[in-house]
Parts: structure tokens; sequence; C-alpha cells
């Protein structure tokens, strides 16, 4: 018997413009002890059949039609109280976040002692026990200890364990994990997965896995279901899918996915889908002193150092007093180069100081020792905060990792890209127009969209706007700070393809911040590795990765979810 | 900002029925908020032409008619000096709301420039403002009010400038957190790369952004303002006794509530009430209007 069952199940939103159908007739289900994945892109609906699942839709959203059965019971017919004791007990879920999803104000272990005493399974006095038991349970080194600590000391895969615990503290028979690992490392990643379906297995537990990443549900899964705009367009055994993927949408979907072998192009539809890309736009006057090879940006010896916490403040230090400790070095000693016309990757796991390094080198940050010489000129003479002024502040600009965030809410998408221009460059009135209107063209934003608010654009045209932004005064350098991070796959091929084009065109330099080695591998000449503040290996991007001579270069790669292919 | 007025303006919907469509899209959604506004709106038509609207002088005294309760002639009653109460509360209207309006726009401007820069530039401008905001918050404020009108001098001027102090350190904090939040949004990094200086970041990105939140306090001091105020003519500072003013006509209505003439206090207090809670419902429905992720 399936312990999960959902039959032509139909979710409605109600909104400002009318009933929103987010799932349409989508049925499932989940044995006992499977794993299933459901994969979709932002809007499929696969987190909405969740919660419909759970009963936690929020207050627009109404289950239309179709049949929820957790092992046998009718979900929609059973009273709150009664999906109370479910929810937690019999089926548990994991979010996105790990932070937000943990009491900011309430020790970890507490939090899990607290919900055992909820369920009746722990006695006071034998709730520590138990949490550090179960803190014990998913890894955590020295539980006893980290049974006092708070969410703010602990790193985001130590949250998202803690989450991993307080789900499964009640040993629930379903866990709904919603996106588990997004914004955490690669290498955590890898850990966080194995942990969830080692713990799955040994408790025959059932897992839905919800993710955008087809590698990562192939490689953790049994079974893939692949949602598109509210339906099921495939379900097929995790082995088959890479192999044989039937429907048109799935394939198109692999196809975005940025895999060893294949090309920027590869990544396209074989119909590009974005007439954009093949538009002649007007040749935009590139200043001709743009030869390849010649070294555009020197970094040496770059320092960045935070006080720590603790540390003596002006007046003690006025007063000579106290040592405190040594500061923290974000950024120890680096030094590289970076040549026109070409795209460096600078890679390497959050908090190993590579937008640190990106931070100063925009000249949004000011170093605390070390130069920094673009075109041979030292920039880092000028403080951050008057560089504004700074004859070189249009030749380096910026795409930034989340467009959504990167755009000012009120000001609309021409506006924004006619920001750069107004402040440094020439043009004003119809010529501002025309030239922001050109821009759109190169970028492939339809002109009709250039009066909308940044909330009335999609992921994909927001990105291309920060785009058209970063390149309107035609800088030699830009500094790509995971511009896709943030964008669905077949969006990010669109993108990457975008910029790797916009990069020849306009004859510019790309400085690639970015944690995935796929997509670096796709649009970078050479790659630099970086951990806790240094770089750890550097070279030719096909040499660093196919034979990566760094121990923590391979862990990087052997960490990428490997598809059963 | 003059940049703005570069670009053509766009197409068809032209902004102003874009938004006029979004106000008219709010008021219809929320009842309430539409009901505040429309008590604004009677509110502001008082202030504006109520003087030449009202029935009588409201200083016109008739002592044949004091103390009367209301009649067809006279709606609210007459007062002590037989003065129409339905007039006076009337005109009080222009006086409270410009003590209300000024002094709130005083402390906008002073409590916001303050507190965006403080949560902006951090360091000793952080320091200094919040040093400040603790100081003022550490007295009683209304209090501290009375303090600061007895020491100024009785006028109107002075009610202003007391009332814009005391709530110096709510508009501080508020726009301190707000711009504190934002200073390392993406767009505010994205305008700096842009090449605008930290000032004009300052001003044209985060400004405009914490503007917003800043309605929704302007509309709830508004109530509180108008309150201070009448309650500093209530005790007898600032506003002096012939000039219709609410919180006086409820002062000089308090004497003869016990010998049975509720009418002199109710009316001014139900004015005062009124305005207070309009502004207090106007808060929200003006965060709706102002926040342009809402208009869709």
């Amino acid at each position: 018997m399936n312990l999960l069952d959902i039959q032509d199940l139909s979710v409605d939103f109600a909104t400002r413009r009318g009933t929103v159908h987010a799932v349409q007739h989508v049925s499932l289900h989940i044995a006992r002890g499977e794993t299933l994945a459901v994969v979709g892109e932002s809007g499929s609906g696969k987190s909405v059949t969740a919660y419909a699942a759970m009963r936690i839709l929020d207050r627009a959203g109404r289950v239309a039609a179709g049949s929820i059965a957790f092992s046998g019971v009718a979900l929609r017919e059973l009273d709150e109280p009664a999906m109370q004791e479910l929810r937690g007990r019999e089926m548990s879920m994991i979010f996105q976040n790990p932070r937000a999803a943990l009491n900011p104000i309430r020790a970890v272990g507490r939090q899990i002692g607290d919900v055992l005493l909820r369920h009746g399974l722990a006695t006071p006095a034998k709730a520590r026990a138990r949490g550090i038991d179960a803190l014990d349970q998913v890894r955590i080194a020295r539980a006893a200890e980290r049974y006092d600590a708070y969410p703010f000391e602990l790193s985001g895969g130590m949250c998202q364990r803690v989450v991993i615990a307080l789900a499964l503290a009640c040993r629930p028979r379903l866990l709904i994990a919603d996106e588990p690992t997004t914004g955490l490392d690669v290498t955590t990643q890898k850990a966080v997965m194995e942990l969830i379906t080692e713990l799955a297995r040994a408790r025959e537990m059932s897992t839905l896995l919800i993710t955008h990443d087809l590698g990562l549900a192939a490689a953790y899964c049994d079974r893939v279901v692949v949602m598109e705009k509210g339906r099921i367009v495939e379900t097929a055994a995790s082995a088959t899918i890479f192999r044989a993927p039937t429907h048109p949408y799935t394939r198109r979907l692999m196809r975005a996915t940025p895999r060893p072998g294949a090309t920027l192009a590869d990544l396209l539809p074989d119909v590009p889908a974005m007439p954009a890309l093949v538009i002649s736009v007007p040749a935009m006057s590139v200043p001709a002193a743009r030869t390849a090879g010649e070294v555009l940006l020197t970094v040496t010896d770059l320092v960045k150092e935070y006080p720590r916490a603790g540390a003596p403040g002006a007046l003690a230090r006025l007063l000579g007093r106290g040592a405190g400790p040594a500061p923290f070095r974000a950024v120890d000693g680096i030094s590289f180069t970076v040549r026109r016309r070409e795209s460096v990757g600078l890679v390497g796991e959050s908090g190993c100081g590579k937008s640190t390094t990106s931070m100063m080198i925009m000249r949004l940050l000011d170093p605390t020792a070390g130069s920094i010489r673009f075109a041979g000129q030292e920039i880092s003479a000028t403080p951050a905060n008057a560089f504004a002024r700074d004859p070189m502040r249009r030749r380096v600009q910026m795409v930034f990792q989340d467009p959504t965030d990167s755009l000012n809410p009120r000001l609309t998408a021409a506006r924004a890209i006619a920001d750069p221009i107004l402040r440094l460059g020439t043009e004003r009135g119809a010529a501002l127009r025309a030239r922001v209107e050109e821009l759109a063209g190169l970028v492939g934003l339809p002109t009709a969209l250039l009066d909308r608010f940044p909330h009335q654009l999609s992921g994909g045209q927001k990105a291309r706007v920060g785009i058209a932004r970063a390149v309107a005064l035609l800088p030699e350098l830009v500094v790509l700070d995971e511009p896709t991070a943030a964008l669905d796959v077949s969006v990010q091929a669109v993108v990457l393809n975008l910029l790797q084009d916009l990069k020849v065109r306009l004859g510019m330099s790309y400085l690639f911040v970015s944690h995935d080695l796929n997509i670096v591998r796709l649009l970078c000449d050479r790659v630099i590795v970086m951990r806790s503040g240094q770089i750890v290996e550097e070279g030719d991007t096909a040499a660093v990765l196919d034979a990566p001579q760094a121990a923590y270069t391979r862990e990087l790669l052997a960490s990428i979810p490997r598809p059963p292919v | 900002m003059p940049d703005t007025a570069i670009l053509p303006a766009p197409p068809a919907p032209a902004p102003s029925i874009a938004l006029l469509g979004h106000v008219r899209h709010v008021l219809a959604q929320d009842p309430v908020t539409a009901a505040s506004f429309g008590l604004f709106l009677f509110l502001l038509l008082c202030a504006a032409a109520g003087p030449s609207l009202v029935p009588y002088d409201p200083l016109a005294s008739d002592t044949v008619q004091a103390l009367r309760p209301p009649s067809a002639a006279h709606w609210f009653g007459t007062d002590q000096l037989g003065r129409d109460i339905l007039s006076r509360v009337v005109t009080a209207t222009r006086l409270d709301m410009a003590i209300a309006v000024f002094s709130v726009a005083l402390v906008f401007v002073l409590g916001g420039v303050a507190g965006i820069a403080a949560g902006f530039f951090g360091g000793w401008t952080d320091r200094i403002v919040g040093r400040l905001a603790d100081t003022i918050m550490a007295f009683p404020l209304f209090v501290l009010a009375m303090g600061i009108v007895a020491a100024l001098g009785n006028t109107v001027t002075n009610i202003v400038l007391a009332t814009a102090i005391v709530n110096f350190p709510l508009y501080a904090r508020v726009a301190r957190a707000e711009a504190r939040v934002r200073r390392q949004a993406g767009y505010v990094q994205a305008a700096r790369l842009t090449g605008n200086s930290e000032l004009r970041v300052l001003l044209t990105t985060i400004l405009p952004n914490i503007m917003p939140i800043m309605t929704v306090q302007m509309s709830l001091t508004m109530g509180y303002a108008i309150l201070n105020a009448a309650g500093l003519s209530f005790i007898g500072l600032g506003v002096r006794a012939p000039t219709p003013e609410w919180g006086i006509m409820v002062a000089e209505g308090a004497s003869t509530i016990v010998s049975g003439e509720w009418w002199v206090a109710l009316f001014p207090g139900l004015a005062l009430m009124l305005a207070v809670f309009c502004f207090n419902l106007l808060g929200d429905g003006l965060r709706d209007i102002v926040d342009p992720q809402r208009r869709t």
C-alpha cells in the first residue's frame, strides 16, 4: 500500500487578477521507504502540491478537487486537531532556509526537546538526553555541547542538520524536504543529502524531495516526477530519466542543466525560445584598444581584515590598552591577474573570501593592505566611498547575484538602465532613451517592458535589466557575482549565453564569482580556487577541473551530484 | 528628482491615471480605509472652508442664549457665553489640523533626516542621534512638551515645536532601522556602482524606499500630535481662551458637565476623537497606496 497517495489534485489561488490554477490534476504516490523527487522550475506547483498534502496552504489557496490519502486516511476530511497530530508526528517537513525555520532566541537542543514534549515522546527529565541523542543522529559533532548553542552560532549546514533533527525527532513516516540544500555549498549539500537518504533508509521512512535540480533529484531519489505549469509531465525511475527522457519539457530541462562535456550553446533549446539573441543590434561603438591578452587587472597581496568581537574599541586603543584577539582575515594575501577579453572564475565555498575580493575590486570595500592595479593605475588609492566620482568608476562594473534585490523597487527598468549613463555618461533626453532602448535590445529585453517596475518583471527579465545596467557604459571589467544563482535552469542557460555573447561583442573581461563548477567550466578561460581567504589552486579551466592538483579542488568536484547514467 | 523627467513619459497608462486606479482599488478592497479617507476629506473640508460655512460667528457671545442644549437653531447647543458650539467646533478644525500638520512635517524632516543619516553612515552620526533620541525619551513626553511650551512662551509656534520635539525619537528610530536594513541591499550597492555619491544614494535611493513606512508613521503621529496640542491647551498652555480650539473647549465644558450641560464638552471631544481615530486608520491604507510593490 502507498504511504501517500495523491489523486487528481487541483489547487487554486485567488489573486487580484482572478483565480490562478497553481496545480492541475496532479496524481502521485509514494510507497513506504521510497524516495520521490518532484522536479520543476519556479511556479511549476511543486511546493504547492506538498503544502496541500500537509494542509498548510496559505489563506488564498484552496484545494479545488482531488483526494489526498496518507496511509489510507483521507486528509481532506480530517479535522484540524487530528491534522495537527499528524503533522510533525507522522509527516514532517524541512524548508529551504534553515535559519528561518529555527527560533533564533532558543538553544537548538531545547527546540528539539520542545517538539518531543509536545508530542508526548519524552518526559521533561529525559528531554535533554533525547535531544542530544537526536543531534548525534544527524552527525553533529560534540552534540552535548551544541545542545546549548543558538542558531546564529552554527553554520548554514549545521542549522540544516538541526532542522532535519527537528523534523525527524518524532520518527515520522513521511519527510517532505522543500529545496533542503538550495543556498548551501556543494560539499555541505552532499553531506546533507547523504544524511537524509541514509536516515530514510535506516528508518524505512518515505521522502518527498522538492527541488529544481534534476541532477540532485536523480542522484539521490528512487523515482522522479517532473512538473511544468502545475501539471505532471513525466514520471520515471531516476536511473532511466537521464538516459531516456520522454517528455520534451524534461529534455529541455536536462539540456539546460550545465554538465561536463557540454558547451554553452548546447544548453539552449534547438529552436531559440528567445529571438533576442539573434536580433541584429546596431553595432555599438566598442573602443578599439581592447586587444586580447594584455593585462587589465593585477591584484597583489590583497588583504582584508575584520576586527573580531571583543577587539578593543577606539578609546581602549588610544589609551594603549589591551591587545584583543587578532583580527579575522577574510582575504589573506591573494594575488592574481585578469587579462583583456578573458573570463576568470573565482570559485570557493561561502566564507572563502571570494565575495569580499570582488567587492574590493569593485571598490565598494577598502582593502586592509595590498594593491589593485587596473589598466596600469592603482585604484585602491581612492577610498571606496569617494570612488563614485573616480574616472575609473565607469570602467569596472558588476552584475549582482540576486536580480530582485539589486534593482531599486521604485525605479522602472528604463530608469535603472539609464542610471549609470545619467551619472557617468553624456547622453540626455531622447538620446538617452534611444541608448536605453539599444541596451535593452542588446540584452534581449523587449522595449515594451522598459516602463515596468521590477516587481512586474520575471526573474530572467530582471537579470537582463541588471546586465544592461552593468554594460551600459561599456566597462572593461565586469564582475559577475553568481549572476544566475537565483534563476531557473532554462533561464540560466539563456543568460549565460547572453553574457558570453556580450563579452565577445563588447570586448569585456569577466571575473566570474561562483560556487558552481559546472558553470565556471562553461564560461571561464581560467579558474582560481579559494579557501579561507587564500588561493588554493589556479590555472586553465580545463586543466584545473579535469586534473585538479589540490585536495580541496578534488573534494569540491566530487561533491557535485552525479546522476546515475 | 530632475533625472526622472529626462526620460520621455511612458505611453498609456499615464502614471497619474495608474495611481488613481490603484487608489481606487485599495479603497474598494478595504472599507475601513475608505471610511477613514472619507473622514479625512471631511476634516480637510472643515479646515479649508469651515469658517465660511458655519452659521454663527464662533466668537460672538450672546449671554441670553447661554448654555442652551442642542436645538434646531444651535445643533450642538451653546456654551457659557452663548457662543454656538457647532460653529466653534468646525472653526477649530483649521487650527488643530494646522498644528498637527506643521509639527508632523517638521519632525518628519528633522527626525527622518537624522535617522536616515544615522542608519546609513553609522559610527559617530549614529551615536549622536541615538543619544539625542534617548535623552528625549527619558522624559515623560507630555511633561516635556509642557516644559518646552512653558519655557519658550505660550504661542502656537511653540506648540508646534514642542510636539515635533517629543515625536523626534519615533521618527529617528524608525528611519534609522529602515536605512540600516537597506544600507547593504543589492540595489544600494548597484547605485554606488553606477556612480552615485554616498549623499545621492542616501537621498535618491534610500529615502524613497523608506517613504512607505514613514508615511504610516506620519499618519499615526498626526493623531498623537492633535491630542498633544489639545492636551496642552486643555491645561492652559498654548492656544488662549477665546480662540476656538478643541482642547480649550473641552476644558471649558469640563466644569459644566457636573451640572448637566454635557454638550459643551462632548462635541469638541467627539471631534477630537474622530480626528485621532481617522488618522490612525488612515496609516495602513496609506502604506498600501505608497508602496509600489502593492501596485500591479
